[in-house]
């Protein structure tokens, strides 16, 4: 397909960066404010021979997403707060069994049923914590709707590079703005498959990792027989309650995230040269502090943004490199400081300044303007 | 000296995997039968092994995909027939059976079930019924009939509730094809299990079983040569029966056979259908 051009939502170009990443299986639960994903789905999918299926909750939805990827398809699932409390359970399963799946979270005011129409950035740490166990997910904050769609082409390149789940982090205001999108031509896009088994299916061992730490896949029907469990299992994929096996295999499941975080972790650098103060924001507030820094860099204060892109897994290192660069890190995101504890983590004696908001509206230029003089003072 | 033993391998070993024998089931459990069943009802269609798909949950029952020697899943608990939908559904070409208990299948995984009956999916569930959660030392569940005891529901009372009948539930969600056998009718219950792979919808097969372990003993129901016996004794056969006739009393009756065996359009038949008209 040549290149198009629309104004839309931010779900709506979300949902047509998943099919032209290849998504051909959706399963879901209509929740706001994500519903557009699905209902865009529900057109778009039978168009192109794919399947748009409505369960009767998020437990189901994920759950067939991680069966439609072993089917080989690639699936995904979109929900909001309260729908990913109930999925939590299968994103367990799928990072124990190593499957890719993206699981988009249109992200609104918490906790339980809160404010399903207004926006906020509640469930970064949800994200990545909310399973039970040591496992590493990969979590993408977009703030745009061209990032929508960019971000959930990525999302799907990393599930099927790393055989893992891979969350789409969007607030609110990010999934229901409406912006200018160009959907590249298909040829322009890169497109990751996962790595198939190229052993005979009678010396294939499911769960032995490649160099990367990645096992190839087989699918169902494809002639190589396995056996996945949520149990702690051996390469062979048979269960085990042996110390070494737990040990070893947990460590490779956090391992070939954390080890290649370097090559999963991208983002967006302003004006961070010369900078004595740093924002480091994601999602819609990071479009306020965009504006805060223009501003505030024609009054001739220095300072800068670190974007975050990847929230999971955390960019330690860049964060700890650009704490000895600059005198004062300030974290605007829109809940009461979640990844702003991975921030102070990682600065080292580099005071970190939280400008929490638990709520819809993010923090404003202005708030931003005003908090960088206020530590730069 | 040298060993001259011949080895005689068990005419289903071949779609097991037996390098994961001995298996995990107390002696005296119905569950060896049932798999042995699903191995003999695939043998019998002759369908192409590579191509089914073997699904369970958590629990007894939920450990025999991981017997199969094909591609097989062990699900978190009571979404066997949500991750076998995707499969099916993602590829329509692949058989899929699940097989679990009736915790799994009828509690924690009952909103699943009536969902996949309804929305008429052509998978088939083949769910072992012993009345309690035996994988967890046996607690009451779903089908655990009124007074019984178990761990959790202890004399001088017993159980609480009241079972599900689940042919009854089965068929009432739409099912298309439910039948129920016990776990000593083999050749008959295979043969159900045959028709419900067969069958383009949604099959349920019960299949009532005896935890001689813990259900039986706290219940002083016998040993497990009694408790099949009596499953013998008790089974009613009543095929075509209406399905909610189909009476489940362990003491006295337990109605089997073939109940519903209807047709309805097929959900990923009626997909592809939607996907040719698109398509002109």
């Amino acid at each position: 397909m040549p290149e198009r051009i629309m104004f839309t939502m931010g779900d709506i170009a979300c949902a047509e960066g998943a099919l032209s990443a290849g998504c051909r299986y959706f399963g879901g639960y209509p929740i706001t404010p994500a519903t557009e994903i699905a209902e865009w789905m529900s057109i778009r999918m039978p168009q192109l021979g794919g399947a748009y299926v409505q369960y009767e909750d998020e437990i189901a939805s994920i759950t067939s997403v991680i069966g439609a990827s072993w089917a080989g398809v690639k699936a995904m699932t979109a929900t909001s707060g309260p729908g990913v409390s109930l999925m939590l359970e299968a994103v367990g399963l799928a990072a124990m069994t190593e499957t890719p799946l993206v699981l988009v979270n249109i992200m609104r005011g918490g906790p339980s049923t809160g404010q399903p129409t207004r926006g906020q950035q509640g469930d970064i740490m949800q994200a990545k914590w909310g399973s039970h166990g040591d496992y590493q997910i990969i979590a993408l904050t977009p703030a745009s709707v061209q990032e929508m769609f960019d971000q959930t082409v990525q999302a799907f390149n990393l599930a099927e590079q790393y055989r893992v789940p891979v969350f789409v982090l969007a607030d609110e205001t990010v999934g229901h703005m409406r912006e200018k999108l160009i959907i590249p031509d298909e040829k322009d896009l890169k497109i990751v498959e996962r790595k198939k088994p190229t052993v005979p299916p009678e010396e294939y061992l499911p769960f032995k990792p490649d160099d990367n730490l990645v096992p190839p896949m087989a699918i169902f029907g494809s002639g190589y027989q396995f056996y996945a469990t949520g149990l702690t299992h051996d390469q062979r994929g048979y269960p085990s309650d042996k110390e070494d096996v737990q040990i070893e295999l947990i460590n490779r499941l956090n391992q070939k995230i954390l080890r290649n975080a370097d090559k999963i972790i991208d983002l967006e650098r302003f004006q961070l040269d010369d900078a004595d103060v740093a924002v480091i924001a994601y999602g819609t507030p990071s479009r306020s502090a965009k504006r805060a820094i223009r501003e505030a860099r024609e009054q001739g204060l220095r300072v800068g943004l670190l974007r975050l892109k990847t929230v999971w897994p955390f960019p330690e290192r860049i964060v700890a490199d650009l704490a000895t660069e600059v005198k004062h890190i300030i974290v605007a995101e829109q809940n009461m400081g979640q990844i702003y504890h991975m921030v102070r983590a990682s600065a080292g004696t580099t005071p970190v300044h939280l400008m929490p908001k638990p709520a819809g509206m993010p923090q404003l230029p202005g708030e931003i303007l005003d908090k960088i003089k206020e530590v730069v003072s | 000296m040298v060993a001259t033993e011949k080895v005689l391998a068990h005419p289903m070993a071949k779609f097991m995997r037996t390098d994961r024998l001995p298996w995990i089931y107390c002696p005296g459990c119905s569950i060896g039968i049932v798999t042995n069943m699903i191995a003999r009802a695939i043998e019998s269609l002759g369908i192409d092994f590579n191509k089914v798909v073997i699904v369970s949950g958590i629990g007894c029952t939920g450990r025999v995909s991981g017997y199969f020697k094909t591609g097989t899943f062990h699900t978190t608990h009571g979404r066997a027939i949500a991750f076998a939908e995707g499969v099916k559904i993602a590829n329509p070409e692949l058989e899929v059976i699940v097989v679990s208990g009736d915790g799994d299948i009828a509690a924690i995984g009952g909103n699943h079930l009536i969902h996949a009956c309804r929305r008429n999916i052509d998978i088939t569930v083949v769910c072992v019924n012993n009345f309690n959660y035996g994988m967890t030392g046996g607690q009451f569940g779903p089908t655990t009939e009124h007074e019984r005891y178990t761990q959790t529901s202890p004399q001088p009372i017993g159980n609480i509730e009241w079972p599900f009948n689940l042919v009854k539930l089965a068929a009432s969600s739409g099912a298309t094809f439910v039948a129920r056998w016990t776990a000593v009718q083999v050749r008959r219950a295979t043969k159900s299990i045959e028709k419900g792979i067969a069958k383009k919808g949604f099959s349920f097969i019960e299949i009532v079983g005896a935890c001689p372990t813990s259900y039986g003993r706290r219940n002083r129901l016998g040993d497990s040569v009694a408790m099949h016996r009596h499953l013998l004794e008790v089974a009613d056969i009543q095929n075509g029966l209406p399905p909610h006739e189909a009476e489940l009393e362990y003491d006295s009756r337990i109605v089997c056979g073939e109940f519903v065996d209807i047709e309805k359009p097929e959900y990923t038949e009626v997909l592809k259908a939607a996907h040719e008209k698109l398509r002109k």
